[in-house]
């Protein structure tokens, strides 16, 4: 009984790591790289867009 | 077909904005609380009982000084990468790239600790009923659950850590219930057990750089700050709110073991799990079987919420080209950093499955304490360069300077004290970040666009 306890948790930790696999490549094939990378620092609620606040 | 899929593709991908002030809390406690259940115990074998508790009050005095300065900073500085982004804002690139290591390889470190304790209590647990099964399989099931919840979206990540995390802090009041501190004498035995320092005072100081445990991973709530609703409310509530949690948990922690188990015992267990020790000595199966679950969460709870900070730190170094940029992308669909999710899990693997946990943890804490001995530098530039009124802040901390200068001092300290116990992987360490350091400044220091760092829309600091 513990042994196929065992067998399932390589089972289910395989079937997890193969769907992320899996979907990290379609997304890399589907989506341009210029996309993926396009994420901006400096964005948030407290300040709204950068340019919004007076600057000196 | 290529021309179909250029005109559904979104010009921006952002990190999405929905966490809020429980989130943060369970971002911050659920890493730590794993410390209560495990490795603060070692302070009792440096200093004996009372020298923890000297150590849990001093270490925690240490934390308050970090979490009151990441409060103040963090809500002004809301992104992603935390004390990385602070630094680079502050002091310049060099620091920023040492931070941000510093907070990659504390939070590796402690998800390779985290997972493995997770399968070798398993192995514990089934062994308790007379099984013997390998621990290796849990620890890569935790590893691989955790990774795909992290995958899959920052709100159901901390979701699950805020129901793990509370879970564990309920199984610690239930043994403080359970022992009856309100009748001395009928499970707790203080008077008895609780002796003289064994080891003088030099005990006590050793004690320090295990009494950190109880506190490792609060700073970890700064990396969310770009995945937050409202950065200027939760970041604080939720960062002071979760050391209020560790202050009272780590207190009833030490209260509960050292009034049941004798520090000779204490000191040097060797199964790792003080709290859920203590539920053995109460006799109680009930409590035997809900410290075993808070245990077992707890470490699930922490190597979830470091998953999720290493990402993130590796992450925002990798948009600001710091490393390759191609670590810097977002999932369009989960809108989580899913590159630097997967890259790091290898890492926390190998080290989960051959490093042993002592090695393992020591990296993390001395990476965390290099980092807390930069937050004081870090606060005060920022008031000096942009004293309180001069921009919008989320919070500002009482007493400054006062807190940037205990928590100098205390790092200077712990230093000295982890010095003690291990020198060797002290000069390691900080032999392998000024490698480090040489790579950054010679070698990737030119793909860095020095205009881009300066990324917060405040005033000209004073003094430029």
């Amino acid at each position: 009984m513990l042994e196929v306890v065992t067998w399932a948790a390589w089972a289910v930790s395989a079937a997890l790591l193969l769907w992320m696999f899996w979907d990290f490549m379609s997304i890399n094939k589907n989506f341009s790289d210029d996309v993926l990378v396009s994420s901006r620092e400096g964005v948030d609620d407290l300040f709204g867009e950068p340019g919004d606040a007076k600057r000196d | 077909m290529s021309l179909e899929i250029a005109q559904a593709q979104p010009k921006q991908i952002q990190l999405l904005k929905v966490l809020g002030p429980a989130h943060i809390w369970a971002l911050g406690v659920g890493i730590v609380l794993v410390g209560e259940f495990m490795g603060w115990n070692y302070a009792v074998g440096k200093g004996g009982a009372l020298g923890a508790l000297i150590a849990c009050w001093v270490i925690g005095l240490l934390y308050t000084c970090v979490a009151m300065i990441d409060s103040e900073i963090t809500s002004t500085v809301a992104a992603a990468g935390g004390q990385y982004t602070q630094a680079k804002h502050m002091i310049g690139p060099l620091m920023a790239f040492n931070v941000g290591l510093y907070l990659v390889l504390a939070y590796t470190m402690l998800e390779a600790g985290d997972v493995q304790v997770a399968g070798q209590l398993l192995q514990i647990g089934a062994a308790n009923f007379g099984y013997t099964i390998p621990w290796q399989p849990f620890t890569v099931l935790a590893l691989a659950l955790l990774a795909f919840i992290n995958y899959r979206g920052v709100f159901m990540t901390l979701t699950v850590n805020f129901v793990l995390t509370a879970a564990a802090f309920a199984s610690i009041m239930a043994l403080v219930i359970g022992t009856q501190p309100w009748n001395p004498g009928a499970m707790l035995y203080h008077k008895e057990l609780l002796t003289a320092l064994p080891y003088g005072w030099i005990g006590v100081l050793a004690s320090l750089h295990f009494g950190i445990w109880f506190y490792l991973g609060i700073e970890g709530t700064c990396q969310a700050a770009e995945e937050v609703r409202s950065p200027g409310r939760a970041l604080p509530m939720g960062t002071m709110l979760g050391i209020i949690t560790l202050l009272i948990a780590a207190a009833l922690t030490w209260y509960v073991c050292c009034g049941l188990l004798p520090w000779e015992y204490l000191g040097w267990d060797n199964t790792l799990v003080p709290l859920y020790d203590s539920a053995h000595v109460t006799g109680v199966p009930a409590l035997i079987v809900i410290l075993f679950v808070g245990t077992l969460f707890s470490a699930i709870a922490s190597a979830n919420g470091c998953i999720n900070d290493a990402s993130r730190a590796w992450f925002s170094m990798a948009r600001d080209l710091y490393l390759p940029i191609w670590f810097g992308a977002v999932h369009p669909r989960y809108r989580t950093p899913f590159r630097s999710i997967l890259f790091l899990i290898p890492i926390a693997a190998i080290f989960a499955l051959y490093i042993p946990l002592a090695q393992v943890i020591t990296f993390s804490i001395l990476s965390g304490l290099l980092n807390y001995t930069f937050m004081p530098i870090n606060m005060w530039r920022f008031r000096r360069m942009w004293p309180l009124g001069s921009i919008k802040r989320g919070f500002e901390h009482p007493f400054h300077p006062l807190p940037a200068i205990v928590l100098f001092v205390l790092c200077t300290v712990t230093f000295f004290a982890v010095y003690l116990g291990y020198g060797r992987q002290l000069l390691a360490m900080m032999g392998f970040y000024i490698v480090a350091s040489c790579w950054f400044a010679f070698h990737r220091y030119r793909y860095v666009k020095r205009g881009d760092q300066f990324t917060m829309p405040w005033p000209r600091p004073v003094g430029y």
